[in-house]
């Protein structure tokens, strides 16, 4: 237990834990918008899709922050319209182009990581490693979150009425267009902020556990955005806090306690739950 | 036939006479290169309810979206009084089909009564006393006054066609867009949805729908426009649908009771 306290002490402890706060809190605000519009699994294939365009940036411009960012989202949007393009102009549908497009880019991403020598940190990559954040990645971070929640909020009612009837909302003449775009990119950005902290296969969870276990508590939508905020906040530092003297993954730890949020929402929610369904 | 000018109309007061005509001329739409719709031409005025009947794929619900201003046509022009229609884009709701719309999302009776003052107040004003007033009476005029705090999927069918109709209402539309609304209907739900319907185009709306059964249109729809890629006949419901022009939109096989 000293041993834990002496480590808060530490830089690199404080750093850590308020990564998780803030990309835990960015992560659950944003997740409303993924389980609105019921596009989790799409966003978990673009997850991984961001792991070539990091590796290509690495490749070309060597380990900077701002070229891997740039990276990454070249490749999100190479993989998310590509798939929408192919499957426009071919037979295939979209889900299986996206499937293809997602696991050719994630090889991809793979073999020039290793061919970099980057082996070892190919696990950082894919779990992510918390303790790796230095104090640009949480300015970064930050900013993406005060990004996020100040367009979801001033946007809040085109978004809702966009996120609800589509074709009323262009009929309103709300840019649905320019909005779906947006929403593409903001997740964008935050899969990329979070990727350092729980990697390309764990974000998908903290990008959408939050708001669904929100979306089982309650049928107001604004408490999802600020209810998932919260609930990705809190978990991740309750998951710092349960991490070091387990000694377990942070990043998977995160995750761990997120899904048993949900998995306890579904059980106890007082509307939905299942012990109050059965009686 | 209602006749048009038998109508108290609601939004009108102001150059009434003559005005409030949608007028649709030489319309034509494209998928890429296909051709979903070709020269169609009809001309309706509030205070009427008109059926756009024809077959899958004849170009209902690609109608209603140019209506609606969902897709842009290739050719051809839709005019309200005389302007563009979509300069006017509040004067337009859109209903969607109810297979459509996703019934858990965490949405109150009110909160999407609410998004019908929208295209009024815009993205920065928030709702003012005045839209709260508009919303309430919308609420109470489609019976929906004590069921507004609940989630939109706890409704029946017919209260949640009526909280759809009252988004339209208090976004104090002249025309309102119904794709498919008596699809799913049993034959108390239809009659109910004929009548409210009836009485919200008595007040002077305008209401196209879409609709697949021949044998309810004529008791529902004063109008009725057939179509098939093309306008086959528009008219009177019961004139429209003679033997001949139905066999010209559904093929020889079809009857008045089936399609």
């Amino acid at each position: 237990m000293n041993d834990f306290i002496r480590f808060l002490g530490e830089p690199i402890a404080q750093r850590s834990l308020w990564a998780c706060a803030v990309i835990g809190f960015t992560n659950g605000f944003v997740s409303a918008l993924v389980v609105l519009r019921r596009s989790s699994l799409q966003i978990g294939t673009i997850s991984c899709a961001l792991l070539p365009g990091i590796a290509l940036a690495i490749l070309l411009f060597g380990f900077m922050q701002l070229s891997i960012l740039i990276g990454a989202i070249i490749a999100g949007l190479a993989v998310g319209l590509g798939s929408l393009f192919i499957s426009r102009t071919g037979k295939a549908d979209h889900d299986t182009a996206l499937s293809i497009l997602h696991t050719t880019a994630f090889a991809m991403g793979y073999i020039i990581l290793v061919r970099l020598g980057l082996q070892q940190k190919v696990d950082d990559w894919l779990f992510g490693n918390i303790m790796s954040m230095g104090d640009t990645d949480l300015w970064i971070a930050w900013g993406i979150g005060s990004l996020a929640v100040l367009s979801i909020t001033v946007l809040h009612r085109p978004l809702i009425i966009f996120l609800f009837d589509p074709r009323a909302a262009a009929a309103m003449g709300i840019p649905t267009r320019a909005l779906s775009y947006g929403i593409f990119t903001l997740i964008i950005l935050v899969l990329v902020s979070s990727l350092q902290a729980v990697g390309a296969f764990l974000t998908l969870g903290l990008l959408v556990a939050p708001a669904a276990s929100m979306y089982l508590l309650t049928d107001k939508v604004s408490l999802m955005f600020w209810g998932g905020g919260l609930i990705g906040g809190l978990g991740s530092v309750l998951a710092f806090f349960l991490s070091y003297p387990l000694g377990w993954h942070l990043g998977a730890t995160i995750i761990v306690v997120l899904g048993t949020i949900f998995l306890l929402a579904w059980i106890f929610s007082p509307k939905s739950g299942l012990l109050c369904r059965k009686r | 036939m209602v006749d048009v000018h038998d109508h108290i109309c609601w939004g009108g007061g102001h150059h009434h006479h003559g005005g409030h005509t949608l007028t649709v001329s030489n319309l034509c739409a494209h998928y890429g290169e296909v051709e979903a719709l070709r020269d169609v031409n009809f001309t309706a005025s509030c205070g009427q309810t008109v059926a756009l009947i024809g077959p899958n794929g004849a170009g209902k619900s690609t109608l209603i979206n140019l209506l609606a201003g969902l897709i842009r046509p290739s050719a051809g022009h839709m005019l309200w009084n005389n302007t563009p229609l979509h300069n006017t884009r509040h004067e337009i709701a859109f209903m969607p089909q109810r297979t459509e719309v996703n019934w858990r999302f965490p949405l109150s009776v009110r909160e999407l009564v609410e998004m019908g003052r929208y295209p009024s107040t815009g993205i920065w004003n928030p709702l003012r006393p005045h839209d709260r007033d508009i919303v309430d009476k919308a609420l109470e005029a489609l019976n929906l006054t004590a069921l507004q705090k609940r989630q939109i999927g706890e409704l029946s069918g017919g209260q949640q066609q009526r909280a759809f109709l009252a988004r339209a209402l208090a976004q104090e539309a002249h025309i309102l867009l119904l794709d498919e609304p008596f699809t799913g209907l049993d034959v108390p739900g239809t009659e109910s949805l004929a009548e409210l319907l009836r009485s919200l185009a008595a007040e002077g709306r305008l209401i196209i729908a879409s609709h697949h059964d021949l044998s309810t249109a004529e008791r529902i729809f004063d109008n009725s426009l057939l179509l098939h890629r093309q306008a086959i006949a528009y008219g009177p419901t019961a004139q429209t649908l003679s033997e001949a022009n139905l066999r010209a939109t559904f093929g020889k096989h079809s009857t008045r009771k089936t399609v």
